[in-house]
C-alpha cells in the first residue's frame, strides 16, 4: 500500500461560496469521505480556510521571520485535501475521480516518498 | 539492449524479437523496470559470448530469461539490503489470477499499459514504449525524434521514475477502463507509424525503421488483444498506407501523391494482407475510426488505377468517420473525396468552411482546388501558406512543384 495526496485547488477569481449553493457540495464530499473509511482508504482530510488566512514563516535566518500571506503569490492556493492508501496509482486515480465529482473541482494526485 | 556488435544477423535477431518478453517477465519477477532492463542487458550479454560458441539454445527467449532471473538476483545481493527493499516496493506486482475477462495475460501487454499510461506525458510514452517493448537503444530514439541523445535519456528516466514512485501498476487494466486505456496504447503505436511516415523534421522524409516498429508492434498488440478490433483496424491501416511505400517518393526526393503514383510498385503482399484484415473488421460489425481508415485506404488500394477509385466509397466512409470522429480534418479528407465526385467547386466550398489555416494540408488542398478551378493567383498563394507551414523537405518540393506549374 502506498499513501497518496488529493488536493483540490482554488482560484482567487472564484466567486464567493454561496452556503446554500455549496450545501449539496458538502454532502458530496461527506458521503464520499464515508466511503473512504469504510473502505480503509482513509487516512485524513480537511478544507482550508480561504488563502488571506494564510501565515508564512521562514526561521532559515537567525530568527524567525512572519509575513502576512502565502508563500507563493499565486492566482490558485491550496483549498483542501485528503491522505489516502491505496494498492496502486490506478486505484489513487479512481479515488480522485470520484474526490473529483464529490466536490466539483479537479484533484491533483502525488505519491508521498515511503519511510 | 547492448549493441549487437559483429553477431552474426539471426542472433541479432533473436535479441530484437525477445527482448520485449524478456524484459517485461522479468519486469512481473522483479517488480522494477530499470533491474528488468539491466539484468536483461546482462543475459544478452552472456549470450553473445556463449551463443556463437555453444550454438543457439532451442528456446532461446527462455533461456534469455532464466540467465537475466539469475542475473538480476546476484544484483539485488550485491545490493544493500535496504535498497533491495526499496526495489521490492518500488512497483505494483499483480500476481493474482487473471479475471475472467477474456482478455489474455501476457507480461509484454502489462508492460505496454504500463509504458502508456495516461499519467505519463504522451512524448514519454512513446519513447518507453519504443525502449521496452521494441527494444530500440536510447541513442536510435533519440534519433528517430531528432532531439539529443541526453534528453532522450532524461525522459525515459523521468517517466521511469514517475512509474517507480506514483506506483503505476504493472498489469492489464480492467476489461471496463480496457477500451479507454487500448486507445492510448494504439495512439502511441499510430504516433510512431506517422512519425516514420511524414517525419516532421530532418533530411530523412520518410522513417521506414518507425513504420516497421509500429507495425511490429500493431502484430504483437494483435496477438496479445486478438478481439480489440481497432487493434486489427490500425494494423490493416498501417500495412495499407505502408504497402504503397515504394511509390510515395520520387527519384527526385519529392513526394508522389497517390493519384501519381506507379501502382506497380505496390506490395502485393502486405496489400493483400490488409484486405484481408478490413474483410475481419467487416465481420466484427464494431466500426471505430481506425477500421475505417483501414477501410478508406483499402479501398484506394484495391484500384488499380487512380481513375478507377470508388469515390462513393470514400466519401461514404469519410461520412461515417465524421459521425464517431467529427472533427474538421475528417471534413477536410470528407472533402477530398467530394472533390473527386462532385467537382472541386463543391469541395472548395466545404472546405472553406473549415477553420484550418495553420494546418498545412488544408492549404494544400485548397491550393489544388483553386489550381483545377483555374484560379491561379488565389492557387498561388494558397501554395505559398502551404509551404510556409511545412517542415517536410520530400513535401515541400511536391507542393513547390505544383505552385511552379500554375501558369
Amino acid at each position: 500500500m502506498a499513501q497518496y495526496l488529493l488536493s483540490v485547488h482554488g482560484s482567487v477569481d472564484d466567486p464567493a461560496p454561496d452556503m446554500a449553493e455549496m450545501q449539496p457540495v458538502f454532502e458530496a464530499v461527506e458521503r464520499f469521505n464515508d466511503k473512504l473509511r469504510a473502505e480503509g482508504a482513509w487516512v485524513f482530510a480537511g478544507g482550508l480556510h480561504p488563502i488571506e488566512a494564510a501565515t508564512t514563516v521562514d526561521a532559515q535566518g537567525d530568527r524567525a521571520v512572519v509575513t502576512d500571506g502565502p508563500y507563493v503569490e499565486s492566482k490558485e492556493f491550496l483549498g483542501g485535501f485528503w491522505i489516502i492508501e491505496a494498492a496502486d496509482l490506478d486505484a489513487a486515480l479512481d479515488w480522485a475521480a470520484q474526490g473529483s465529482r464529490a466536490c466539483a473541482g479537479a484533484v491533483e494526485v502525488r505519491p508521498f516518498q515511503e519511510d | 539492449m547492448p549493441a549487437p556488435g559483429d553477431l552474426s544477423e539471426p542472433i541479432t535477431r533473436i535479441f530484437r524479437d525477445e527482448y520485449a518478453a524478456v524484459v517485461a517477465s522479468l519486469a512481473r519477477r522483479f517488480g522494477d523496470l530499470d533491474l528488468a532492463e539491466e539484468a536483461a542487458g546482462e543475459a544478452i550479454v552472456t549470450a553473445m559470448e556463449r551463443w556463437p560458441v555453444d550454438g543457439v539454445p532451442p528456446n532461446p527467449g527462455g533461456w534469455l530469461t532464466t540467465t537475466g532471473h539469475r542475473k538480476g538476483i546476484d544484483r539485488i545481493r550485491r545490493e544493500s539490503t535496504r535498497d533491495s527493499r526499496h526495489r521490492q516496493a518500488a512497483m505494483t506486482h499483480d500476481d493474482s489470477p487473471p479475471p475472467d475477462t477474456g482478455v489474455v495475460e501476457d507480461d509484454r501487454l502489462r508492460l505496454v499499459f504500463t509504458c502508456c499510461h495516461p499519467a505519463l506525458a504522451p512524448s514519454a510514452r512513446v519513447a518507453l514504449t519504443l525502449r521496452l517493448i521494441t527494444g530500440l537503444t536510447v541513442p536510435e530514439i533519440a534519433a528517430a525524434f531528432l532531439v539529443p541523445e541526453t534528453t532522450m535519456a532524461q525522459r525515459i528516466t523521468r517517466a521511469k521514475a514517475k512509474i517507480k514512485a506514483a506506483k503505476v501498476p504493472y498489469r492489464v487494466p480492467r476489461a471496463e477502463d480496457l477500451p479507454g486505456r487500448t486507445a492510448a496504447v494504439l495512439a502511441v503505436v499510430y504516433l510512431v507509424f506517422n512519425e516514420g511516415y511524414l517525419a516532421t523534421a530532418g533530411e530523412e522524409s520518410v522513417r521506414d525503421d518507425l513504420c516497421e516498429e509500429a507495425i511490429r508492434l500493431a502484430r504483437l498488440l494483435r496477438v496479445l488483444l486478438p478481439r480489440d478490433p481497432e487493434v486489427v483496424g490500425l494494423l490493416a491501416l498501417m500495412l495499407l498506407v505502408h504497402a504503397r511505400r515504394p511509390a510515395r517518393v520520387g527519384a527526385d526526393g519529392a513526394l508522389v501523391p497517390l493519384d501519381e503514383q506507379d501502382r506497380t510498385l505496390w506490395r502485393r503482399d502486405l496489400v493483400e494482407e490488409g484486405h484481408d484484415l478490413v474483410r475481419a473488421c467487416l465481420a466484427l460489425n464494431r466500426p471505430g475510426p481506425y477500421q475505417l481508415q483501414a477501410a478508406i485506404n483499402a479501398v484506394h488500394t484495391d484500384a488499380a488505377t487512380a481513375g478507377e477509385t470508388d469515390w462513393s466509397q470514400v466519401a461514404a466512409l469519410y461520412g461515417q468517420l465524421a459521425a464517431i470522429d467529427p472533427s474538421p480534418v475528417v471534413a477536410l479528407n470528407r472533402a477530398v473525396a467530394v472533390a473527386e465526385l462532385h467537382g472541386p467547386e463543391i469541395a472548395l466550398d466545404l472546405v472553406d468552411r473549415l477553420d484550418l489555416a495553420a494546418y498545412h494540408p488544408w492549404q494544400a488542398t485548397r491550393a489544388d482546388l483553386l489550381r483545377r478551378l483555374g484560379r491561379h493567383a488565389e492557387a498561388r498563394a494558397a501554395y505559398d501558406a502551404a509551404i510556409a507551414l511545412i517542415d517536410n523537405e520530400a513535401e515541400r518540393a511536391f507542393l513547390s512543384g505544383r505552385r511552379a506549374g500554375l501558369l
